[in-house]
């Protein structure tokens, strides 16, 4: 099944430099354990190529049921050098939000997860 | 010094999240109830250079100007109810600012009840030729650049400083106390160590207060504001209730806010918040302690409140962050806005008819960039296919050393209204304005070179 991250996961971004973070928060606390195993590193990766120029950062908080990225050469030099409406990488958020993944159905009919509306 | 006070709840209220936030917020902090400090933080990267060049036109200059009318809106609570204010609004010129407080205090008839407590020592400008002559190459954290190559541009240079001497001020009983490039979570984190008597190498429970620290230094960021989860449902954000950290002498806190404010504290907005600028989580590096994000816990504790704990830390490195604000050439950025049919066809041909009339003037930039807004500026390929939009924004941003070569951009935009594609408008602004980049050199420095001074009076 196609999981939209927007309908199992919240997020805030913000700027260090040149490099946009996102962190990746479960709507549910169950469903964090998802967003370990399927929101991968590479997957990310792929998402941004084209985005970004850089390579991407990835760390666990389960503690917060959160996922940290780190997008690096995201912001078109970052701070005052950039001349993006989102210098400051404030939206980031939602553009990782966009990503959609598979899961196998059973596993997310088990969690309940809510499929991919488009 | 004296004996710390023996408090088993202190409440630190924060009252502004950056230069330019509301500016009822202070006053509604120290009306909505009980608070034992209210926290003013003012200070952003590039704030520093704008206040540096403020106090070359006029030495008297370069501090947070807001926060003279913030102290003068709680100045009652600050004389009559023992409410001390923190705040990092010196900028490049407490002493300035300082003076400032006194004369507001005086008008308000209270001057003898204000005792302003004055943090220096952060300033490395007027030492920098001195330090890079020590050895002290200051090489940008993000590329490995030395200074040498932008030092004749630099135009101001703040070492990060801590919570020691703000610690310092509140023994000796200052009850208003101005720093100028302070960590914006020592503004918190002082206070509570301070009431506390925590010790310098407590390291779990000086996480805590930086972890504190960086849940309510950008105010309503923490409490409903700028806040995704459920967004639609977060109550009355016009009458938002900023944050007030109930901090325990064992480093666990409560997040909460005044009754009857709008906005919402819960798991999911404080974890917003503290997922928020950061890094790598094990790893958040202060100049008092280095606290660990993986190991804190939120738990709901009621209506719009929230409790934190588990909080671990370990000793801070020997250096401290310096922030260098240095000149970096000219920016322009102008907008046009088309209107359907095709909106998106017309402010492509437009972007494309003004490349071509650039190049034929021959005007070489270090970056030209397009977007449209309403369809690519925000996301970019990952927005995906768009239909017949009712209108687009076409928005140029172009950047060089040369400010000849930038005003020379800003003349070719509002030709495009009579001489380009049809059906465009949204030209009332004028002239795009040609903007001098003050652009930012992060750098670190040894903590033994950078000494702090603290006056009160």
């Amino acid at each position: 099944m196609r999981v939209q991250l927007v309908d199992v996961a919240h997020a805030r971004s913000g700027d260090k430099g040149d490099t946009a973070n996102v962190g990746v928060i479960a709507l549910k606390p169950e469903w964090y354990p998802l967003l370990e195993k399927y929101v991968t590193r590479d997957r990310v990766r792929d998402h941004f190529r084209g985005v970004i120029t850089g390579d991407v950062e990835r760390y666990e908080l389960p503690n917060l049921k959160a996922i940290n990225f780190l997008l690096h050469g995201a912001l078109d030099g970052g701070g005052t050098l950039s001349l993006k409406t989102d210098a400051q990488g404030k939206v980031f958020s939602t553009a990782l939000l966009r990503m959609v993944v598979e899961i196998p159905d059973a596993e997310a009919k088990r969690f309940g997860l809510p499929e991919a509306r488009a | 010094m004296t004996a710390p006070r023996k408090k088993q709840l202190v409440r630190v209220a924060a009252g502004q999240g950056f230069w330019g936030d509301w500016l009822e917020a202070p006053r509604r902090q120290v009306e909505g109830g009980e608070i034992d400090y209210l926290m003013l933080d003012y200070l952003a990267e590039v704030t520093m250079s704008i206040l540096q060049k403020q106090k070359e036109r006029d030495p008297k200059l370069g501090y947070a100007r807001d926060f003279v009318g913030a102290i003068e809106s709680v100045l009652p609570a600050i004389a009559e109810r023992g409410v001390r204010v923190i705040a990092n609004a010196g900028g490049v010129n407490p002493p300035a600012c300082a003076e400032a407080i006194r004369a507001v205090a005086d008008k308000g008839g209270v001057r003898d009840r204000v005792r302003v407590g004055v943090v220096t020592g952060d300033d490395l400008l007027p030492r920098l030729d001195e330090l890079l002559a020590q050895g002290h190459e200051l090489r940008n954290m993000d590329t490995g650049e030395a200074l040498d190559s932008v030092r004749d541009r630099v135009l101001s240079a703040n070492a990060y400083i801590g919570s020691v001497p703000i610690v310092e001020a509140l023994h000796r009983r200052a009850n208003v106390v101005i720093t100028g490039r302070s960590t914006d979570t020592a503004l918190t984190m002082a206070p509570i160590r301070y009431e506390f008597g925590w010790a310098a190498d407590d390291w779990n429970k000086l996480a805590a207060g930086i972890v504190a620290g960086h849940i309510i230094e950008c105010g309503a960021q923490c409490s409903g504001g700028n806040c995704l989860f459920d967004w639609r449902n977060i109550p009355d954000l016009a009458d938002v209730g900023y944050p007030i950290v109930e901090a325990n002498p064992d480093g666990t806190f409560d997040v909460t806010k005044h009754p009857n404010t709008g906005g919402r504290i819960s798991v999911q907005s404080i974890t917003e918040q503290l997922v928020y600028e950061m890094g790598d989580p094990h790893t958040y590096i202060t100049p008092d302690v280095i606290a660990d994000f993986t190991s804190i816990e939120l738990s709901a504790a009621g209506p719009d409140r929230v409790h934190v704990y588990g909080i671990q830390g370990r000793p801070a490195t020997d250096k401290l962050k310096v922030s260098i604000a240095y000149r970096a050439g000219f920016k322009a950025v102008g907008t046009l806005v088309y209107a359907w049919p095709d909106a998106l066809d017309k402010a492509r041909k437009a972007d494309e008819v003004l490349r071509t009339r650039l190049d034929h003037l021959g005007l070489r930039f270090e970056q030209l960039l397009t977007e449209f807004v309403g369809v690519s500026a925000t996301h970019g390929p990952l927005a995906g296919q768009t239909h017949d939009v009712p209108e687009v924004q076409l928005r140029v941003g172009v950047r060089s050393p040369d400010r000849a070569t930038v005003e020379r951009f800003t003349r070719e935009l509002a030709p495009l209204v009579l001489n380009g594609p049809p059906t465009v408008t949204g030209f009332a602004g004028g002239r795009p304005k040609v903007e001098e980049i003050v652009a930012y050199w992060p750098a670190l420095i040894d903590k033994r070179v950078v000494q702090t001074r603290v006056e009160v009076a």
